[in-house]
């Protein structure tokens, strides 16, 4: 698999069998790290941050340094030539030089696809503005593999802000693929989820089951997985949109009290106030441990887009 | 009535509908083409009632790209020494790129010049086209 130049751009660049196949290898990474530690010494990643980001670019750095490869890049796009008016294009054909592989953010949705157009090395999509996240998408389903033991048949909830979520977007295509037997989505009218991706949707897997509700104590008690997101403040055009938005949703211990016990609630953080601190302790919150897992499954990606032999149990 | 001689050659559209010959002149010809080029519209057809037909002297070259988005019934006739020497299909693109621009502000396709917008046809009913860059959903109109 992945032999010859491969890019993550979209979820749809996996097949199943290659997401079950990075979930598993990610989890056997976070089980056994230190037989990983040297599998991409001499190897190179460039992580090119045009969009403030913390998780991600961390991640990724940490995933690569576990590896035992190196870093270069940048978080700030004023101090690269983008400032003077150079194209992506150009940007990422000299970093094919002096890398092994790439990860961008950028807020312009589609800047990767571009990227991956004229670059010689492997570009991994670290979020394009609204659009989409496939590495955070393979966090989740990490996540949901740990937590639930299986990819499939669950009733997944989203509540938030699913307008713009990019990492919903990635993870509801993705969910789509592995029989999900409900999407709720839980929203304001004004952040519903594009009725574009919808229509896809259902266009696409016409049994799909999906239903859309303002509040969540309407449904909680169906929800296998609810995944919890942030109304972004750096998405609106107007910032009167975004305060009239922004406390939608605040979960707390009460709102759950009728969720069931193995429920696991997540969320791609960063988080402001949508999830109360009193619930980091009830069990069912896995969001850190969600990070946490994140590092590993893009230590399985690079190493398969990088082709490494990662052959190592000797 | 009105008599228009035929072209030795060049190519005719024909069968267009009756008002359409002025949307594919425009979207086609105008400014685009430098050699003669005739504009018929409101001519009698058996099949059609009336019709509009455009004729152009001296080039082969059409972009059908244009003409399937406009119109499929519309007929390429390819005419050489005054002969019908070939009939072009003209069929809706599965694959545009150009024509028309991304609907998403925050598409790639609008903020870097190496970008030349692609799209996949979505829906033959509506000519829905779906971008390469953002997965926005844009209508050719």
């Amino acid at each position: 698999m992945m032999s010859e130049l491969r890019h993550l751009i979209e979820p749809g660049d996996l097949t199943n069998e290659e997401m079950v196949e990075l979930v598993d290898l990610g989890l056997e990474m976070y089980e056994n790290p230190k037989k990983y530690a040297k599998v991409c010494e001499g190897k190179i990643l460039a992580s090119l941050f045009y969009e403030p980001s913390t998780r991600t670019k961390f991640s990724f750095d940490s995933a690569m340094l576990r590896l035992g490869g190196s870093l270069i890049g940048f978080a700030d796009p004023n101090s690269t030539s983008d400032k003077k008016g150079e194209s992506l294009a150009d940007t990422i054909r000299v970093i094919s030089y002096y890398a092994d592989i790439a990860v961008m953010r950028h807020p312009k949705e589609g800047a990767p696809l571009l990227c991956a157009q004229y670059s010689e090395i492997p570009i991994i999509n670290g979020g394009d503005g609204g659009h989409q996240h496939p590495t955070q998408t393979l966090t989740d389903l990490i996540t949901i593999k740990k937590y639930k033991g299986t990819l499939e048949n669950h009733v997944v909830a989203f509540q938030g802000d699913l307008k713009y979520g990019r990492t919903v977007h990635s993870l509801i295509k993705t969910l789509a693929r592995f029989n999900t037997k409900k999407f709720i989505l839980i929203s304001p009218e004004e952040l519903r989820l594009p009725s574009s991706l919808k229509r896809q949707l259902l266009d696409k897997y016409p049994h799909l089951v999906i239903e859309e509700v303002l509040h969540l104590e309407e449904v909680v008690d169906q929800i296998d997985v609810l995944y919890c997101t942030r109304i972004q403040k750096e998405r609106f055009f107007n910032e009167e949109d975004y305060l009239k938005l922004k406390n939608s949703y605040i979960l707390t211990l009460k709102s759950i009290e009728n969720a069931k016990e193995d429920m696991i609630i997540m969320h791609p953080l960063p988080r402001v106030n949508e999830i109360t601190y009193e619930v980091d302790d009830d069990k069912r919150a896995v969001y850190f441990d969600q990070s946490k897992l994140g590092v590993y499954v893009r230590m399985a990606l690079i190493t398969k887009l990088l082709g490494v032999d990662i052959d190592v149990r000797g | 009535m009105l008599e228009v001689n035929g072209i030795a050659n060049g190519i005719v559209l024909d069968h267009m509908k009756a008002g359409l010959g002025l949307v594919v002149f425009n979207k086609l010809v105008d400014g685009k083409i430098d050699h003669p080029v005739v504009l018929l519209m409101n001519v009698s057809s058996q099949a059609m009632g009336k019709k509009d037909i455009i004729k152009i002297e001296n080039t082969f070259d059409v972009d059908l790209n244009i003409l399937g988005l406009i119109d499929e019934n519309i007929t390429v006739n390819i005419i050489k020494d005054g002969k019908l020497f070939e009939k072009q299909e003209v069929v809706i693109p599965k694959k545009l790129k150009g024509y028309i621009k991304c609907k998403n502000p925050r598409c790639i396709s609008h903020f870097d010049n190496y970008v030349e917008p692609e799209f996949t046809l979505y829906s033959k009913d509506s000519l829905e086209y779906l971008c390469s860059f953002c997965d926005e959903i844009t209508k050719y109109e």
